[in-house]
C-alpha cells in the first residue's frame, strides 16, 4: 500500500465520518420535530383532545319519564300507562321495506292495517328513527321473533310504555289523546325550549287534557351517562340521573256522571257541560258522538282516520268546546237580569202578548199563536214568551244588551283548561263593523236587535259558555273559571297542588234582581216549560228550555216532521239544582233535537237525578211531550 | 471448555445494541399486552417471534462479511426475479398485486428491504478504488428496477422505504452534496406543485391521493380515511404529559384506535404513557440509531460501513414515518413501528439487520485483535 493510497483512504474515511455526522444531525432534527409535535398534542392541546376523547367514549342516553296518570274525582283511572313489547323497524337500516315486512309476516302476523298505519307513520316522521310496525306483542310473538331476529337487521323488539284509556269513548273529548311527535310538535317544543326534555319521548298530548296539561303530565327526562365503544355498544353506566315522572292529575269530573250523561244522549248528537257553580270545577263534559282515543296512541291507521274524519256526525268535533249555536230561549233569563240591572223594566210591569210584535214594518211571531196574554217578568220566563223579549230588546237597545252580556263574558272564551275553545259571537255594533267588509252591512239595524232578545240573530255560544253563564247566575254572580283538573299530584310524594281556588270575578248584581230571575227559573221547572221533564223530582231545580232555529222560516210555521234532519231546530236546556243551594249547573244541547223541553230537558233530568240522588237511569233519556211553547 | 464455548457464543454480540433491543422488547411487550386487551395469546406469539428473531440476530452476527458480500448479488437477483413474477402472476388482494403463491404466500418486496442495500454496498465496495459518477448512475439503475416493480404493485410506502435504503447507501458512498441538494429541492418542488395544482390524481392512484389529502385535512373524511388520523391524534393528545396509565387508555380499550396492535400501536403508547413515555421511546430509538451509526463509522470495510449506515438510517426512517403518521404529520402508509408493532416478518427482518450491524462490529474487533 503506497502512502498516497493510504492518505487517500484516510481522506475517504474522513468524508465518511462527515456523512455519519450529517446523518446523526438529520436524525436529531427529525426526532426533535416529533418531540415538538408530541409536546404540542400532549401539553398545549391536551385539554382539547381530552374533551374529544371523553365525547368519544361517553354517550348520554335519555330515559323518558313515565307520563302522569289521569284520575277522575273519585280516583277512577281515565288514562294510564302499561308496558308492552313492540316490534320496531328502522326503515333506513332495512333494505327493501316491503320485502322485510313480508318476511316478518311469516313469523309474526302483520295485518294490512298494521302496514297502512306504518306507512302513515313513516310519512309523518322525517327522522330515520325506529317506528312500530306492530304493538302489544304477545309473549309468544316476542319469543318467535327473538329466535329469528338474526335474519332481521334493523328490526327490534322493544319494551315501551303505552298510554291506555280504559274508559274508551267515554270522556274522549275531555281527556283527549296522545300521538307521536310530528314536525309541528318539534317546532313548538323548540320554541318553548323544551326539545332537550323530549329526547327519548315519542309521544305528546295532541288534544284535550292530554294536550293542555302536557307540561305537567310529561315529567322531566332523566339521563344515563354510558360509556360506549367505537361500535356504539354500551359498556357500562357511569352516572344516572333518574327521570322525574309526570304529575298525576285528579279531575273534578265525575266519570260516572259523565257516563250517565253520555248514555242519556243515546244516538243523538250534542253536548252537555255540568259545572260545580261553587268553584268552577267541571263535573261532566260531553260531546256526542265521541271516539276511541286508544286508536291514536300507536298512530291511527288511515282507514279509521278517514272514517272519523268524513263521518257526517263529525265525531272528532268537540261540540261542547268548539260548537257555537244560537242559545234560543235559554238567553231569556240573562236578558231579564240585564233589564233589571239596567233598570229597563220592573219585574211587575206586564206586556200584552198578542202573538206578534211589529217593528219597522216587520212582524215577529211568538211561538204560541195568539200569544200568552198579559205577561210579567216571572211569566215571561216560565212560559218563555217571545213578544216580551222582542219588546224588551227594543227598549234596551243593542248597546245595553251587549254591554251586560259582555260583562257576563258571553262571546269570550271561558278560559277552560283545554285548548281550542271557540269564543262564540256576542253581537254588538262594533262586532258587526269588524265582521262585515261591505259598508252597507256594517251598520247595525234596530230591527236586528229584536231577535237578539230571544237568543236568535247573530247570537252564537258554545254549550260550555251557556253552562258557565248558568253557573255564574246560580252562584249569584260569583264567576269561576271552569276547569277540568282539580289537583296536580306528585307521583312520588303525593303532594297535591290545587287548581283554581279563588273566584275570578264578582258581578256585583243586586241580589233582589238575581232572586227574581232565579225564582222564575225555578218556576220553569215547577209549572213552566220544564215541568213535564222534571215531574216527581226529589229535589228542587231551576232551569230554562230553549229551541234555537237553525235557519229562518221567514214566518212559516215550523214543523218537526216537515224539516230535513240537519235543518231541524237545536234543543237547549240550562239548569241548576238544588234551586236554593246550587251544587250543579249545566247546559244541554241536542243538535237538531227539536224542542228543548222535549229533547234536552230529560237529559238534564237524568244527570241531575244521578248527581243529587244517586239514581241511575236504565236507558237513554226519552223525549217528553211538549207544548208548542218554549 | 464451557468458558470457551460461552466466549464463542457471545463474541459476535454487541452488548450495547443488545441492551437497547432488550429494553425495547420489554417496552413493546408491555404496550402490546394493553393494546391487545390483555390477550396472552398475542403476547406468547410475540415472545416466539422474539426468540426466532434473536436466533436470526445471532446467526447474522456470526456471519463473516465476506459471506454477506457473496450473498448480496444472488439475493438481489432472486428478489428482482420474484418481483417480476409477482408482476406477471402474483395474487391480488385489496386491489394490489403484492403476493406470490409458491406453496406459501410470500411478499418478495420484504426480501428487497435487505437485498437492495446489500447489493449497493457490495457494488460500491467492489469498485471502491475507482469510484466515480458512472458507478452512482449504475447504482441508481439498480435502485430504480426494484422500486419501479414495487411501485407498480402498487405499494408506494414500501417502494419509498426501499428506495430510501438504497439512497442511504449512495449517500454514505459519497453521493455529491450538490446532487443531494438538487434532489431534495426537486422532490420538495414536485410535492409542492402536485399538492398545489391538484395534479396528484395524474401521478398517483386515487387512494394514495386520498391519503395525502386526508393527512392535510383529516376532517374532510372523518369516518373514512380521516378516522385513523383523528382517533390516533385524539389518543396521543388526550394522553397528556404523563398518560392515562397502563391499561387505562379509553381510546385504546373502547376500540376507537384502529389497528392498535400493529401500525397504530404508538397511539396506544402515547395515550397510556403520555409525553414522558414518548420521550423515553424516542431516546431508546436514538440510542439504537446512535450505536448503529457509531458501528458504521468504525466499520472495517466499505461494504460494512455502507451497509451498517444504511440499515441504521432505514431503521430510523421506519420509526420516524410510523410515529409521524400516527401523530398526524405524515400521510398514513402501512409502516409498522419497528420492533414494537405486532408482527413476525418485520421483526425478523429488522433483527437480521441488527445482526448485520453486530457482524460489522465483530469484524472490527477481530481486526483490532
Amino acid at each position: 500500500m503506497s502512502r498516497n493510497e493510504l492518505k487517500n483512504q484516510q481522506s475517504e474515511r474522513y468524508a465518511f465520518q462527515i456523512r455519519i455526522v450529517a446523518a446523526a444531525l438529520l436524525v436529531l432534527v427529525l426526532f426533535g420535530l416529533l418531540a415538538t409535535r408530541f409536546s404540542w398534542l400532549q401539553v398545549m392541546q391536551h385539554d382539547k383532545y381530552q374533551t374529544l376523547a371523553e365525547q368519544n367514549r361517553i354517550s348520554l342516553v335519555p330515559i323518558a319519564p313515565p307520563r302522569g296518570i289521569i284520575y277522575d274525582r273519585n280516583g277512577v283511572v281515565l288514562a294510564h300507562n302499561f308496558s308492552a313489547y313492540t316490534l320496531e323497524i328502522t326503515p333506513s337500516r332495512v333494505g327493501v321495506l316491503e320485502d322485510c315486512i313480508d318476511r316478518l309476516n311469516k313469523i309474526i302476523e302483520i295485518t294490512p292495517k298494521d302496514r297502512r298505519r306504518f306507512k302513515k307513520l313513516m310519512e309523518d316522521t322525517k327522522d330515520f328513527e325506529s317506528l312500530p310496525i306492530k304493538t302489544r306483542l304477545t309473549d309468544e310473538e316476542v319469543a318467535k321473533f327473538a329466535a329469528n331476529s338474526y335474519q332481521f337487521p334493523g328490526v327490534e323488539v322493544k319494551a315501551r310504555l303505552f298510554r291506555q284509556y280504559p274508559q274508551g269513548e267515554v270522556a274522549s273529548h275531555l281527556i283527549g289523546y296522545i300521538g307521536r311527535i310530528n314536525e309541528k310538535d318539534l317546532d313548538d317544543l323548540d320554541d318553548k325550549g323544551e326539545l332537550a326534555n323530549y329526547r327519548g319521548t315519542d309521544h305528546i298530548g295532541k288534544v284535550g287534557i292530554e294536550e293542555s296539561y302536557e307540561q305537567y303530565l310529561h315529567g322531566t327526562t332523566g339521563f344515563e351517562e354510558v360509556e360506549i365503544d367505537a361500535g356504539g355498544r354500551a359498556i357500562r353506566t357511569l352516572r344516572r340521573t333518574p327521570p322525574q315522572p309526570g304529575k298525576n292529575l285528579i279531575l273534578s269530573v265525575d266519570i260516572k256522571l259523565q257516563q250517565i250523561a253520555e248514555n242519556a244522549f243515546g244516538d243523538r248528537k250534542g253536548a252537555l257541560v255540568a259545572i260545580d257553580p261553587k268553584n268552577g270545577g267541571v263535573l261532566a263534559f260531553v260531546s256526542k258522538p265521541g271516539f276511541d282515543p286508544n286508536l291514536f296512541v300507536d298512530g291511527i291507521d288511515p282507514q279509521s282516520w278517514n272514517d272519523l274524519n268524513t263521518s257526517p256526525d263529525k265525531p272528532l268535533n268537540n261540540r261542547a268546546l268548539r260548537g257555537t249555536y244560537p242559545p234560543g230561549s235559554t238567553f231569556k233569563p240573562f236578558m231579564a237580569l240585564g233589564a233589571l240591572e239596567g233598570n229597563f223594566r220592573s219585574p211587575n210591569q206586564a206586556i200584552a202578548d198578542t202573538g206578534v210584535f211589529n217593528f219597522g214594518g216587520h212582524t215577529f211571531h211568538d211561538d204560541k199563536v195568539g200569544g200568552h196574554g198579559m205577561v210579567d217578568m216571572y211569566r215571561s220566563i216560565v212560559v218563555s214568551c217571545d213578544v216580551y223579549y222582542y219588546s224588551l230588546a227594543n227598549v234596551m237597545g243593542i248597546d245595553a244588551i251587549s254591554r251586560f252580556m259582555g260583562s257576563m263574558d258571553f262571546g269570550k272564551p271561558t278560559g277552560v283548561d283545554i285548548n281550542g275553545e271557540q269564543p262564540g259571537v256576542l253581537p254588538s255594533q262594533e262586532w258587526k263593523k269588524k265582521r262585515f267588509r261591505n259598508p252597507a252591512q256594517q251598520k247595525w239595524f234596530a230591527g236586528e236587535t229584536i231577535s237578539i232578545g230571544i237568543g236568535q240573530g247573530y247570537n252564537a255560544y258554545t254549550p260550555l259558555q251557556m253552562a258557565h253563564a248558568t253557573a255564574t247566575l246560580a252562584n249569584d254572580g260569583r264567576e269561576y273559571r271552569p276547569h277540568m283538573v282539580a289537583y296536580l299530584v306528585d307521583g312520588k310524594t303525593g303532594a297535591r297542588t290545587v287548581v283554581e281556588p279563588t273566584p275570578e270575578k264578582i258581578m256585583n248584581w243586586k241580589q233582589s234582581n238575581v232572586d227574581i230571575v232565579k225564582r222564575a227559573m225555578a218556576g220553569v221547572i215547577k209549572e213552566g216549560t220544564g215541568a213535564k221533564a222534571f215531574a216527581g223530582a226529589a229535589y228542587t231545580a231551576a232551569g230554562k228550555t230553549g229551541t234555537a232555529q237553525v235557519y229562518s222560516l221567514k214566518g212559516a210555521k215550523y214543523s218537526e216532521s216537515g224539516t230535513k234532519a240537519h235543518l231541524r231546530d237545536h234543543a237547549w236546556f240550562i239548569a241548576y239544582a238544588p234551586a236554593e243551594d246550587p251544587k250543579i249547573a249545566l247546559a244541554v244541547l241536542v243538535e237538531n233535537g227539536g224542542w228543548g223541553a222535549a229533547a234536552a230537558a230529560p237529559i238534564a233530568r237524568q244527570v241531575l237525578d244521578y248527581y243529587l240522588t244517586g239514581k241511575q237511569p236504565n236507558q237513554p233519556a226519552s223525549e217528553v211531550e211538549s207544548s208548542d211553547s218554549d | 471448555m464451557i468458558k470457551v464455548l460461552w466466549d464463542r457464543f457471545v463474541r459476535p454480540i454487541d452488548p450495547w445494541l443488545l441492551v437497547f433491543l432488550v429494553l425495547l422488547f420489554i417496552l413493546s411487550s408491555i404496550v402490546l399486552y394493553s393494546a391487545s386487551n390483555q390477550d396472552m395469546g398475542k403476547l406468547n406469539d410475540k415472545f416466539t417471534f422474539m426468540g426466532v428473531a434473536l436466533c436470526v440476530l445471532w446467526v447474522m452476527a456470526n456471519m463473516p462479511q465476506q459471506v454477506l458480500m457473496r450473498l448480496a448479488l444472488p439475493i438481489y437477483l432472486v428478489g428482482v426475479v420474484l418481483l417480476i413474477c409477482v408482476a406477471l402472476f402474483g395474487s391480488v388482494s385489496h386491489g394490489a398485486r403484492r403476493w406470490l403463491n409458491i406453496g406459501v404466500t410470500i411478499q418478495p418486496s420484504e426480501l428487497m428491504k435487505l437485498g437492495l442495500p446489500m447489493m449497493l454496498a457490495w457494488y460500491f465496495h467492489h469498485y471502491e478504488a475507482t469510484l466515480n459518477w458512472k458507478h452512482f448512475l449504475v447504482a441508481m439503475i439498480l435502485l430504480v428496477i426494484p422500486m419501479g416493480l414495487i411501485l407498480k404493485q402498487p405499494d408506494l410506502g414500501t417502494a419509498l422505504l426501499i428506495a430510501s435504503s438504497g439512497f442511504y447507501v449512495m449517500f454514505f458512498a459519497g453521493l455529491s452534496w450538490y446532487l443531494i441538494g438538487a434532489l431534495v429541492l426537486a422532490g420538495g418542488g414536485l410535492a409542492y406543485v402536485v399538492t398545489h395544482w391538484n395534479l396528484c390524481i395524474h401521478i398517483l392512484r386515487e387512494y394514495q391521493c386520498q391519503r395525502v389529502a386526508t393527512m392535510l385535512d383529516p376532517m374532510q373524511d372523518p369516518l373514512g380515511a380521516g378516522y385513523h388520523i383523528i382517533q390516533g391524534t385524539i389518543a396521543i393528545g388526550s394522553g397528556g404529559p404523563f398518560g392515562k396509565g397502563w391499561l387505562n387508555g379509553t381510546q385504546t380499550h373502547l376500540d376507537f384506535i384502529p389497528e392498535r396492535t400493529t401500525d397504530f400501536i404508538f397511539a396506544v403508547f402515547g395515550e397510556e404513557f403520555g409525553l414522558a413515555g414518548n420521550i423515553v421511546l424516542l431516546l431508546l430509538y436514538l440510542m439504537l440509531i446512535g450505536r448503529g451509526l457509531h458501528i458504521a463509522s468504525n466499520g472495517s470495510t466499505l461494504f460494512g460501513r455502507l451497509l451498517a449506515g444504511a440499515l441504521t438510517l432505514t431503521f430510523f426512517t421506519y420509526a420516524f414515518v410510523n410515529m409521524g403518521m400516527v401523530s398526524g404529520i405524515l400521510p398514513v402508509v402501512g409502516v409498522p413501528l419497528p420492533l414494537v408493532s405486532y408482527g413476525g416478518t418485520s421483526m425478523v427482518s429488522l433483527m437480521a439487520a441488527f445482526g448485520i450491524l453486530m457482524s460489522v462490529q465483530k469484524d472490527r474487533k477481530l481486526m483490532k485483535n
